[in-house]
């Protein structure tokens, strides 16, 4: 397996939510500032890169028939692992995510790539195959959060970066961002569910737009290619 | 507490309606709501499920988990549950109730997956609900997840045959009705009972 199409694949031409529409509660849920969306991604990329790696190097010895009852037993110990950390180190990501922590057990995401590649693929594919399809899920996750935050309240990095004594990270969710302008102008409403629905629905809609678009420039070129060679 | 139980209700079919205010069981909602009858299928489903897997993660929670000290595995613990009575359900259906099976069997099974069941045990367990309490806001959780989907799948027949962008066909025009149904709730939202 090449780890360059590995990655491309998972960030783009295969991204898990973008083109295959896995794994949106969530994305929906969260992203309202940045610091939601980075620490949601992250910890599902964490967890998802973990659970590869086991499921991948137990395939052999699965039976078949309890294959995803044993998937889901993996899955949910690294959730727990993961959302026991959390509330440990970062108390404020584990309050501001509420349920949807737990809730990456039943995250489409991780079961579909035990699914459709660990199942079938080496230890170190799925390492990287769970890397890149978590970071793909971390890029959309970051996307919908400039959005929303922008629009919505004419900020950015809410929670994440703080400007006040000094540009820092602050891991606390205390930041409290960079004001592009007043938020009175914002469209609050981003900030609701509704902007949650609205925004994935038009990055999905731009996403097909360009598929679609390279799909016809690929056609139209060996169209020509053909017609060279027929002369 | 018949107070608490109505406050509890229609928070959770209107105020607070799982999908549009909480995110939770979006995939059988965008996967599910092809025609009107599906839809209704699928939701009768949840509620079934969603109303057993309360009660009986109530009992799990308060006189195993907690009393030995296991609340930790508490995610661990209510997947496997919902999973076994999910199986457990179909399998009595299928040889008691074939009536109700052959209408519910095929949605059956999705219900594992569906992060609507997972949610409200957790949130019946981060709520502190008592045992009514926590089937009340099973069941009428449920109730909201059916009145969404009926009334998404309705707009959706209309969509069918509506004009728009090439690139929005398929989930994001489904994706952008959700999103107008979901401004229409939020009309609710905001709303104190008592």
């Amino acid at each position: 397996m090449n780890i360059r199409k590995q990655f491309k694949e998972g960030l783009i031409t295969n991204n898990p939510v973008l083109v295959q529409l896995i794994g949106m509660c969530a994305t929906m849920a969260i992203t309202t500032s940045l610091f939601n969306g980075v620490g949601m991604g992250l910890s599902v990329t964490v967890i998802l890169t973990c659970c590869n790696v086991v499921i991948s190097a137990i395939r052999k010895i699965i039976p078949d028939e309890i294959r995803l009852a044993i998937f889901v037993v993996v899955i949910a110990g690294f959730v727990t692992i993961v959302d026991l950390l959390l509330q440990a180190f970062i108390p404020a990501l584990s309050e501001a995510l509420g349920v949807f922590i737990p809730l990456i057990v039943v995250n489409c995401i991780i079961i579909g790539r035990a699914e459709a590649f660990c199942q079938k693929n080496t230890v170190g594919a799925s390492f990287i195959d769970g890397i890149a399809q978590g970071l793909g899920y971390t890029m959309v996750l970051i996307v919908m959060c400039v959005i929303r935050e922008f629009f919505g309240s004419g900020r950015f990095g809410g929670g994440l970066i703080e400007l006040s004594g000094g540009f820092r990270f602050t891991l606390d969710g205390t930041g409290t961002g960079i004001q592009i302008f007043d938020p009175d102008y914002g469209a609050g409403i981003l900030n609701r569910p509704f902007g949650g629905f609205l925004t994935l629905g038009v990055l999905i809609a731009v996403m097909q737009y360009f598929t679609a678009k390279a799909k016809k420039k690929a056609e139209l070129k060996a169209a020509e290619a053909k017609e060279a060679e027929d002369e | 507490m018949m107070m608490n139980i109505v406050s509890i209700s229609l928070g959770a079919i209107l105020i607070n309606n799982f999908i549009f205010s909480q995110f939770l069981g979006c995939c059988p909602f965008l996967g599910c709501s092809n025609k009107v009858d599906t839809a209704a299928g699928m939701g009768l489903a949840v509620i079934f499920v969603m109303g057993l897997a309360s009660a009986i993660c109530w009992v799990v929670d308060t006189y195993i988990l907690v009393p030995m000290g296991l609340a930790f595995l508490e995610t661990l613990a209510f997947i496997l549950i919902i999973a076994a009575l999910v199986q457990f359900v179909e399998m009595f259906l299928k040889k008691m109730v074939p009536t109700l099976y052959s209408a519910l069997g095929i949605y059956l099974p999705l219900i594992t997956t569906n992060c609507a069941v997972l949610g409200v045990v957790l949130l019946n367990v981060q709520n502190n609900y008592n045992f009514i309490e926590s089937v009340v806001y099973g069941v009428t959780g449920g109730v909201g997840f059916l009145l969404a989907i009926v009334l998404f799948a309705s707009v959706r027949e209309k969509v069918e045959f509506a004009e728009y962008p090439k690139c929005f066909e398929g989930f994001p025009i489904c994706l952008v009705s959700a999103a107008l149904l979901a401004l229409a709730f939020m009309g609710f939202s905001g709303m104190k009972i008592f």
